[in-house]
């Protein structure tokens, strides 16, 4: 066990450090660029039952510290997922990976689930509550503590491998759906998926996105995320993979901080091909800095000062 | 296969009032084909800034642009000695075997870029181009001279006939063709295929997140299925174009 390695859910992590799903494909276009398995994992592109071509254009829009995306799930659907890109994968990857599954009705995310579930290269099952772009699914699951709760056992049914439950931001309490979802069998939870967003065009005089609305990433939201965090490490025992606007080594050792025991990156992946290689290079010089002999150590290391 | 670099400006000029020329030097390995393009990261503008590779040539290449908005006006203004980080060998390019012997190159605006060394390898590769190059006024002609200099027949056109050919780059496709290579507004190319039935080539625009294929931000769909225009594309064939999109 290395200084940087971490334990999701019974697996073992090199290092915390897992790019985030939607903004690293199923991996190769980065295998081009670095051996991808520097990772502690990833998690790939958001997989649904059928097929979907995904949102019109634009599906992309900026902000003043970050991105908004309308991408819709886009996706060949999970036999195809299965048949042909996970073996493209273990080509590149020699690791376990994380699915991340999404669903329109608790029956298609347990249906994703139990097909992933027999994939051996699949070590956790990513369960996306919280996808703001698409229309009567992901994030009307998310947004409520009792849907979120019925999705997750019924996901629980149907796996053996951990179950993590990605949460949706825009909700008034966090804490609430995590516990509801710990209560009904998840293994851990990931938070925060993107905030819902818009930018308008002032020539058109039109939303910048087709679908009018997007999910908001990047620095800009970072502070926001680890709030979302430190509230749901109060609220829970479960692990907490942290994300939102993740971009340097610093920025993994706060989410830690605040509770996180891994953390994803997400739109750094976009914008510096490298981010999550460069992140894990300036992990152990930073945690030498800041007096961290090993990060596992340092889960939720910013609670609990006020009884000191 | 794509490359991240640091490339350092070694030439900056305006070209007429609103467009500018910028050469970057650094490893250009990763730019193999006229057609790809590149992804400037710009201080203050969290997405990259995509741009046509308008040349290559020994360590440096060129971009044309216009300064239209935020990210363009930061270029225009970087001097020579400024240092850009830029992804390289982006896209997959013109396929330089598919418009025949005798290819028109059209462009609109900006659009010429890509055409310029395109025109260059094809060129080197026997066939005998011919550029048509459309423009709004005389104000806005640029890289004319720079067509002609590689030896090929140049016809301007501008829509109010202050220079060239009056009317539209269309107005002037009226002659023999082996097919066409087209970069330029969505609705410009879209009347270049409505008046030819030969082989095109068309390079596409669109709002990208990342420039390398793992955003899914610019798929459009194809007779070939879905195709991400920043990694499939930003050259689609005529015959797969979907125009819904």
């Amino acid at each position: 066990m290395g200084k940087l390695s971490v334990s999701l859910c019974g697996i073992e992590l090199d290092n915390p450090v897992i790019p985030a799903s939607g903004t690293f494909g199923y991996g190769y276009e980065f295998a081009e660029l670095y051996d991808i398995n520097c990772l502690g994992t990833f998690s790939f592109k958001g997989t649904t039952l059928q097929p979907r071509a995904g949102n019109r254009l634009p599906r992309i829009a900026e902000g003043n510290a970050g991105m908004l995306n309308a991408v819709g799930l886009q996706n060949p659907g999970v036999d195809a997922v299965i048949r042909e890109e996970l073996p493209k994968l273990a080509r590149v990857f020699h690791k376990p990976v994380i699915a991340n599954v999404s669903g329109f009705s608790v029956s298609e995310y347990a249906e994703v689930c139990r097909r992933l579930d027999g994939v051996p290269q699949v070590g956790w099952l990513e369960v996306n509550i919280s996808c703001p772009n698409v229309h009567g699914g992901g994030m009307s699951f998310g947004t409520d503590p009792g849907a979120a709760a019925e999705v997750t056992a019924a996901v629980r049914r149907v796996t053996a491998k951990p179950v993590i439950v990605k949460l949706s931001p825009n909700v008034t309490d966090i804490a609430a759906i995590a516990k509801a979802c710990e209560d009904a069998g998840a293994d851990a939870v990931s938070l925060i998926n993107t905030v819902m967003a818009m930018r308008i065009d002032l020539k058109t005089r039109r939303p910048v996105l087709a679908n009018r609305t997007g999910g908001l990433s990047g620095p800009a939201v970072f502070p926001l995320a680890l709030r979302m965090v430190w509230q749901v490490h109060e609220a829970v025992r479960i692990p907490i993979i942290g994300l939102g606007g993740v971009q340097s080594a610093e920025d993994v050792i706060e989410m830690m901080l605040a509770g996180a025991t891994a953390v994803q990156v997400g739109a750094a992946n976009l914008v510096k091909p490298f981010a999550c290689r460069d992140i894990i290079q300036a992990l152990p010089e930073t945690m030498e800095r800041y007096g961290i002999e090993k990060l596992s150590e340092i889960t939720g290391g910013a609670h609990g000062w006020e009884k000191m | 296969m794509m490359k991240q670099g640091i490339f350092t400006v070694t030439e900056s000029s305006p070209l007429t009032e609103k467009v500018s020329r910028l050469v970057l030097r650094g490893d250009v390995s990763a730019i193999e084909r006229p057609g790809q393009f590149v992804q400037l990261r710009l201080d203050g503008l969290y997405l990259r800034r995509p741009f046509s590779v308008c040349d290559r040539a020994g360590d440096s290449f060129t971009i044309l642009f216009e300064a239209a908005g935020k990210g363009t006006r930061l270029l225009r203004d970087e001097k020579p000695g400024a240092e850009i980080d830029v992804l390289t060998g982006l896209g997959n390019g013109f396929d330089l075997f598919a418009c025949g012997d005798t290819p028109l190159l059209i462009g609109g605006g900006t659009g010429i870029s890509p055409l310029y060394w395109l025109a260059k390898e094809l060129i080197r590769e026997g066939r005998r181009p011919t550029a048509l190059l459309g423009f709004n006024t005389a104000a806005d002609v640029f890289y004319e001279e720079d067509f002609r200099a590689l030896g090929i027949e140049t016809v301007v056109t501008t829509a109010n006939g202050s220079r060239g050919v009056k009317g539209y780059v269309t107005d002037a496709m009226d002659r023999p063709h082996s097919g066409f290579y087209t970069c330029g507004p969505e609705d410009m190319i879209k009347a270049v295929c409505s008046r030819s039935d030969r082989p095109g080539q068309l390079s596409f625009d669109r709002r990208m997140g990342c420039g390398f294929g793992a955003c899914m931000g610019c798929t459009v769909k194809t007779t070939n299925g879905l195709k991400r225009i920043c990694k499939e594309g930003p050259v689609l064939d005529r015959k797969e174009v979907l125009w819904e999109n």
